[in-house]
């Protein structure tokens, strides 16, 4: 049996696409943390979590909601003094949390996100409408009513999407995807 | 006539659809011919990182692969279709591996990314290409005082593209005051509007909306200006919900850009998508008399 890498090997290697520091470079000054326009709501802090992959705490990182509560704002990204791509780790995050299927229960995030791109392999092009179930049933009843609202006061003034748009060269379209990865199992 | 290949992206079909309209009355009023990009695809928005880059990538690539044909710069007016199809490009650019692993794929549909055009937000041509000098010339009905909160948002400035400031840009502001209205300095104009956590995380993102609404109501801003119809949603559209979840009572219109620029340049509201609003604009803003409107919001 092969070695399993450490878990900041492992994010290191997820960052592929970034252009700047790895997190071995984070000083720990918390400029991300107090930049940041969500971290209220999150368990752990952007300079926590990164302390975090470095101690190789993987459960608890994937436990935590820190990367689902990150907007993809940049603010942290263009404010690190040591360059680290920190919305990119986020990213990063996620997506490992959805390949291993391990996340804290009861997020939103991840079933909207698998949702969506099925839903744009389908048809090429977004459809709000048809993403509701992903999270209307999780508001309650006081959150699906004021959804409602909100929905029937765009469909009066003619903004609610009733017809889904679609690529006219879709056969074309999905089977370019399919090249990338199959994805037969998403569709 | 400079030409472009335009590329409006999913809520500009519908959700956004003023935006659409004004974007077109405006850009010809300035002399720039926008064509749609043919049999576009959504850009992925942000779901498609989630899951897996190489996918997302392929969605741009195919958008840019088709603008390359007509050998025009795409321009997008909303901030995350620009932003990822921009990185896409620089991407693709500078990573041959990369490039040849998306362009085996494109062939599926006859297209081939070479890296030829260049990626620009619709804001970004009005200032630079146009220029603000000659969009002044243009105006024929100054929006004179009116108090306007420009909205950079996070994906227009940020990540860092070029040699942009990410921390004070200017551009937005020196564009309203050539069109004759009165700029606030908000504190917030580029801070995040929660983007996708409207969906995912309510809380969060209500609360980051009252952030932007609180300062701008602060300010005495008449209207908002937005430059991506995701901000312009969550700022409006939940601004209901906002004011429940803080027990307040804010109401601030909340324009696009381009809706602004147009009546500015003295094209009639009915052809800048309005009358679709759901916080109602102040009346007088569609047909002068700016002073009534002034006092009014005091």
């Amino acid at each position: 049996m092969t070695a399993r890498l450490p878990f900041s090997k492992e994010v290191a290697n997820l960052l592929w696409a970034a252009e700047r520091s790895p997190v071995t470079a984070c000083i720990q000054c918390g400029t991300c943390s107090a930049t940041c326009p969500a971290v209220e709501f999150m368990d752990h802090s952007p300079r926590e979590i990164i302390a975090m992959i470095r101690a190789e705490l993987r459960d608890k990182v994937l436990a935590s909601n820190a990367f689902w509560y990150c907007a993809s704002c940049y603010q942290c990204t263009v404010r690190c003094p040591q360059r680290i791509d920190i919305t990119d780790m986020m990213y990063a995050l996620k997506r490992y949390s959805i390949w291993r299927n391990q996340y804290q229960k009861g997020l939103i995030g991840p079933g909207f996100s698998k949702l969506f791109v099925t839903s744009i392999i389908k048809r090429g092009k977004a459809f709000e409408p048809g993403l509701a179930p992903s999270y209307v049933s999780k508001y309650g009843l006081r959150g699906l009513l004021a959804e409602s609202c909100t929905a029937l006061r765009l469909f009066l003034k003619g903004r609610l999407p009733v017809i889904p748009a679609r690529v006219k060269r879709i056969k074309q379209f999905r089977r370019l995807l399919g090249r990338i990865i199959p994805v037969g199992g998403l569709a | 006539m400079k030409a472009y290949a335009y590329f409006p992206g999913c809520s500009l079909e519908r959700m956004a659809r003023s935006y659409h309209i004004s974007t077109l009355e405006t850009a010809r009023a300035l002399g720039l011919e926008l064509k749609e990009l043919e049999d576009w695809n959504c850009c992925g928005a942000t779901a498609y990182f989630h899951i897996d880059e190489l996918l997302a990538c392929a969605l741009s690539a195919r958008n840019l692969a088709i603008a390359e044909k007509d050998n025009l710069d795409l321009v997008a007016p909303c901030s995350g279709c620009y932003k990822n199809m921009y990185f896409a490009n620089i991407h693709l650019r500078e990573d041959a591996d990369l490039a040849e692993h998306i362009n085996a794929a494109l062939e599926e549909d006859s297209l081939h990314f070479s890296g030829t055009i260049n990626v620009r937000h619709l804001i970004e041509v009005f200032v630079n290409d146009v220029g603000i000098q000659e969009i002044k010339k243009k105006v024929t009905r100054p929006l004179t005082g009116l108090r306007i909160a420009p909205y950079y948002g996070c994906q227009l400035v940020r990540p860092r593209k070029d040699h942009q400031d990410v921390e004070q840009p200017q551009f937005f502001e020196e564009l309203l005051s050539a069109l004759g209205a009165a700029p606030i300095r908000c504190i917030t104009k580029l801070r995040c509007c929660g983007a996708s956590l409207i969906v995912t995380n309510r809380k969060a993102a209500l609360a980051m909306v009252h952030t932007l609404l609180q300062d701008a109501v602060d300010h005495r801003a008449e209207v908002i200006a937005t430059v991506c119809p995701l901000c312009q949603i969550n700022l409006e559209c939940y601004q209901n919900q906002a004011n429940r979840e803080f027990g307040t009572k804010l109401s601030v219109p909340v324009l696009y850009f381009t809706q602004l620029m147009g009546l500015a340049l003295g094209i009639p509201p009915k052809r800048l998508g309005f009358g679709r609003e759901i916080v109602s604009i102040p009346r007088t803003l569609l047909h002068g008399e700016k002073k009534e409107v002034a006092a009014h919001a005091r």
